[in-house]
């Protein structure tokens, strides 16, 4: 009963966000970079519904540009993760020997690292950025994707399918692809979703901390880090952004729970 | 009991040095003259032309991580090319700011929520355990940046009870340094309650469908003595793995929180160095946040057989 009221909940959540983000992609109410400087910091009113900013700017329409902002960053950095994350995961799980120990020792050490940290060493390398963001996090997430996948890998291989497989002459990868890569979906897909989550947290962490998407451009991380000095004049520019990173959040988090639920039946009671 | 004691270890040491290496490659991988970047812009080509030989910088990469090596060892981790102080001590008087308050909200976190988790755990479905699991699963939505924000607004600006800015060290005052911490502990210690109630919560509800459990309340075990001396043990052993991680995480990146209530922790270190491109102190903090994270693992490794003997067993 609780599993539908998560996907229900979930689904609702993460689909109003999706829904205002690919909204935001083509058309907001205002333009979001639009200066007006005679209406600063102005409350919500039926003009602005969620006020405007320290420059002016609707409110809203800097929510729904960053949300595509986020949401895009996220998706991107996931699929990054998952992809490279599967290739390299299969590629440890298959081989045996030094190849297989090597890979397992880099993702060890990557793991070492608390995520959040390695992402911030990772920018000083590639750089600060939208396009820092995404590469820094995928790869802080690679190592994650990797030993899920590594792992089912090595308990899917020796299974009688697999073997049978292999005994009528079916090549190595087309036993992998057809016989063992469906094992690693239902992992994937539930680590995929709590992914999602952390990565619109982690960018809105990293856009607060100014190494993220600079402004003018808007996320949700930035908007919040710039309403800072204006907190008691105009709370609605930090509750705003707050609120949505939280929703994505809370969406992604039940959606996760839902499908973890579904996809992992020994987890279905609890 | 020793075997195992002494794989840990070793697993440990080699983890270290995976760790170090790590360090060494990203620091190599930053655009330009390590020397250069090591000394600041301010450096003379004299200076430079020392540490590049101390360095070896001529020689292959393997033989300059042997030099690299062996002055992290003894201790040297370099000077702040911005401020001019000696990293190590400056890294361990910022870690110290950063671990009383993390330290602080875990184990708040976990008072609350073990027991929290425990009880919902023991009366699913009711009405308790549905408030517990919602309730867990909104804190762990809230970004703590946000939650702090919110925090430092209600308690700081508008009831005045805790000051908004600045840092005062336990050493100098000590009731004027809690004022200060009091916030972010709280803060923190919320949102790991949500994630620590999940998963005890998740992890007692497998160990009471176990028939030890059933078997022990058929032989007229009271009910608390089964929840605490027989469910808690095994149930806490999961836990225990999660708050390792935890601490760990947190010791090294609590920057966002660190930033909104301006306190001196070694995240709001890091980044302050990663934007003047301070590489000596971004080398030390990772070196430290990322060793201090292994350690913590192998302590919960180490603690581990207290709860759950069997995982000594070969």
């Amino acid at each position: 009963m609780m599993n539908k009221a998560n996907l229900i909940a979930g689904g609702a959540l993460t689909g109003l966000l999706l829904t205002a983000a690919i909204i935001g992609a083509f058309w907001t109410p205002y333009d979001p970079l639009r200066l007006d400087m005679l209406n600063r910091l102005g409350p919500p009113s039926p003009v602005h519904w969620l006020g405007t900013d320290e420059f002016g700017r609707d409110v809203l329409s800097r929510l729904m540009t960053g949300a595509t902002a986020s949401l895009s960053i996220a998706a991107v950095t996931v699929a990054l993760a998952i992809t490279a994350g599967t290739i390299i995961g299969m590629l440890a799980g298959s081989a045996r020997g030094w190849t297989a120990r090597g890979i397992s020792a880099v993702s060890d050490a990557l793991l070492a690292f608390p995520g959040i940290l390695l992402a911030l060493t990772l920018i000083v390398i590639v750089g600060a950025g939208r396009n820092g963001i995404v590469i820094a996090l995928a790869i802080a997430y690679l190592p994650g994707v990797m030993r899920v996948v590594r792992s089912t890998v090595l308990s899917a291989r020796e299974k009688e399918y697999v073997e049978a497989s292999r005994v009528i002459g079916n090549s190595e990868l087309y036993t992998m692809l057809a016989h063992i890569l469906p094992n690693c979906l239902a992992p994937i897909t539930v680590l995929g979703t709590s992914m999602f989550g952390w990565a619109i947290l982690s960018e809105s962490a990293l856009s607060f901390l100014g190494l993220g998407v600079p402004p003018p451009a808007p996320t949700w991380g930035n908007m919040l880090a710039s309403s800072q000095p204006f907190f008691e004049q105009a709370l609605w520019l930090s509750l705003a952004p707050g609120i949505c990173i939280s929703i994505a959040l809370l969406g992604t988090n039940l959606l996760g729970d839902a499908l973890r639920d579904r996809l992992d039946p020994r987890m279905a009671a609890i | 009991m020793f075997r195992y004691f002494l794989r840990r270890t070793s697993m440990t040491a080699v983890t270290l040095s995976l760790v170090g290496i790590a360090v060494f490659l990203i620091m190599r991988m930053i655009p330009g003259d390590p020397a250069s970047l090591m000394l600041g812009e301010s450096a003379t080509d004299a200076q430079l032309e020392i540490l590049r030989s101390r360095w070896g910088l001529d020689q292959p990469l393997p033989i300059q991580f042997g030099y690299w090596l062996a002055s992290v060892l003894s201790g040297d981790f370099g000077i702040s090319t911005r401020t001019g102080q000696v990293v190590l001590p400056l890294i361990l008087d910022r870690f110290a700011v950063t671990a009383s308050i993390v330290v602080l909200a875990v184990f708040i976190a976990v008072a609350i929520a073990v027991p929290a988790g425990m009880i919902a755990a023991w009366r699913q479905n009711s009405l308790i355990d549905i408030v517990a699991v919602s309730v867990a699963t909104l804190l762990l939505s809230i970004p703590s940046f946000w939650l702090g924000l919110i925090m430092l607004l209600i308690f700081g600006l508008k009831l005045g009870w805790v000051p908004v800015l600045g840092f005062v060290g336990f050493d100098e005052n000590l009731l004027r340094a809690a004022s200060f911490i009091i916030l972010p502990v709280i803060t923190l210690a919320l949102i790991e309650t949500g994630v620590l109630i999940r998963m005890a919560r998740a992890s007692t509800i497998e160990v009471l469908r176990l028939e030890y459990v059933t078997h022990a309340r058929a032989k007229g075990v009271p009910e608390w003595r089964v929840l605490l001396r027989h469910v808690f043990p095994n149930a806490f052993a999961p836990t225990l793995t999660l708050i390792g991680l935890m601490l760990g995480n947190l010791l090294g990146g609590i920057a966002v929180l660190e930033t909104v209530f301006t306190l001196p922790g070694i995240g709001r270190l890091l980044v302050e160095s990663i934007f003047a491109r301070d590489y000596p102190v971004v080398q030390g903090c990772l070196l430290l946040t990322a060793t201090v994270f292994v350690l913590i693992n192998l302590v919960v490794d180490l603690l581990y057989p207290v709860f759950d003997p069997r995982i000594t067993v070969e």
